[in-house]
């Protein structure tokens, strides 16, 4: 919830009354709309699934194969969509942009706006990425927000920040760690993190 | 001049880095905008413009999934698929429910 | 079809208005000036969609901004940048 930075305190028991109308609400809703055949049950256990089925893996696929073959990452690169295509990932409504991190440009990614984010290719976003500290700090102080993570740059390595502010979804592709060259696919996906391809980490050999 | 979603440039603290599971119903509820959204009954432009509606207190009041339950509440009645007193009938059903079982699932 | 309005490497100023509705381009960008980085093509206009209104397309400009342009005390480095996706008419000639 993103209550920091409340300026008024209100009663704990008014919290909780809100938490419980709202779970009462959303099932409400739910069985209502059902009733009035709208929406069915089965339609929303399908949209479960689906959410279920795309995880951080799928973009770890993404990327290995972008650090193992240049061909593929030339395709990545250039229309990103059709290459996600080529592990079955379609994605009709939504345009992919992969962005490339090299020796000297950083790619991080935010909606400061709302909550978009490649859930095809990462799943559904982390709290934090929802959440009002992250929305609000990355887009002007990326180093210390970056920081937080764990994640140092230097001065000369260019951090880029994207603003998701309109219909493109964004996905960083991480620089492969060194020493990884004689690693098979199946080791390097498992190198692969939701972070770094939001970029707020860096790909090391530890993953 | 910002409406409550607009936080770009403010600060607001230090980052929670905690993982956290959504909840069943925090998924089902992904899920049911999901379908809502499909079938071109709300736009996610639509539901945008609900959220940011409600106003700093609310917004920042609501979690985020409670604030999805809120927008497609709003949309069902504005769009005369669902009335108010229907919802709240079911809602006072349920909670009766939930007092008599403990559950809010009853398929 | 109608040329674009502006090419890559055109200076834009984004404009510093601030109208109530639905509008993609967030507070802290407006007024600033950037460069167009790209072309990213037509789309229907989110801020008529979000009131379920007719709308044209609007041509999509990928922009990119300095970060020291666009904060009084930027803490960071002086090559930092930060790209927003912003459509045409929010978009002046700078």
């Amino acid at each position: 919830m993103d209550s920091v930075g409340h300026d008024h305190n209100h009663p704990r028991q008014s919290d909780d009354k809100i938490r419980f109308y709202y779970q009462i609400l959303g099932q409400a809703l739910k069985e209502l709309l059902i009733e009035k055949r709208i929406i069915s049950a089965s339609e929303i256990q399908l949209a479960m699934e689906k959410r279920e089925a795309a995880t951080p893996a799928n973009g770890a696929k993404v990327v290995a194969r972008a650090w193992l073959d240049p061909k593929y990452r030339k395709r990545l690169f250039t229309d990103a969509n059709l290459a996600v295509a080529e592990f079955g990932l379609e994605l009709p409504t939504t345009r992919l942009v992969a962005l490339e991190n090299t020796p000297k440009i950083h790619n991080v990614v935010v909606c400061t706006l709302c909550s978009c984010y490649p859930r095809d290719l990462l799943g559904l976003p982390p709290a934090w990425y929802k959440n009002k500290a992250y929305r609000s700090r990355v887009v002007h102080e990326p180093r210390e927000v970056l920081k937080e993570f764990g994640t140092l740059l230097p001065d000369d390595l260019e951090i880029r920040v994207h603003d998701s502010t309109a219909d493109l979804r964004y996905l960083v592709v991480p620089m492969q760690p060194s020493g990884t060259d004689d690693l098979g696919e199946e080791v390097l996906r498992s190198l692969v993190t939701r972070d770094m391809m939001i970029g707020v980490a860096l790909a090391d050999r530890a993953g | 001049m910002r409406g409550p979603h607009d936080v770009g440039g403010l600060d607001f603290g230090p980052i929670d880095p905690e993982e956290y599971s959504l909840t069943f119903w925090e998924l089902q509820i992904d899920a049911i905008r999901a379908v809502i959204g499909s079938k071109g009954i709300v736009s996610t432009h639509e539901n945008r413009r609900t959220i940011e509606q409600f106003g700093h207190e609310i917004y920042d009041t609501l979690t985020y999934y409670e604030r999805w339950t809120a927008a497609l509440q709003r949309q069902m009645v504005d769009k005369g698929i669902l009335t108010q007193d229907e919802i709240d009938k079911k809602v006072v059903q349920l909670r009766t429910r939930f007092h008599e079982t403990g559950d809010l699932e009853s398929f | 079809m109608v040329p674009l309005q502006f090419d890559p490497g055109d200076q834009v100023v984004v404009r510093g208005d601030f109208p109530i509705g639905h509008f993609r381009t967030p507070v802290y960008v407006r007024g600033c000036r950037g460069v167009v980085v790209r072309y990213l093509g037509h789309f229907e206009n989110p801020e008529t969609l979000a009131y379920c209104l007719q709308t044209n397309l609007f041509a999509l400009f990928k922009v990119r901004f300095r970060q020291q342009d666009l904060w009084d005390e930027y803490t960071g480095s002086a090559v930092d940048t930060i790209d927003l996706d912003l459509y045409e008419n929010w978009l002046e000639r700078g």
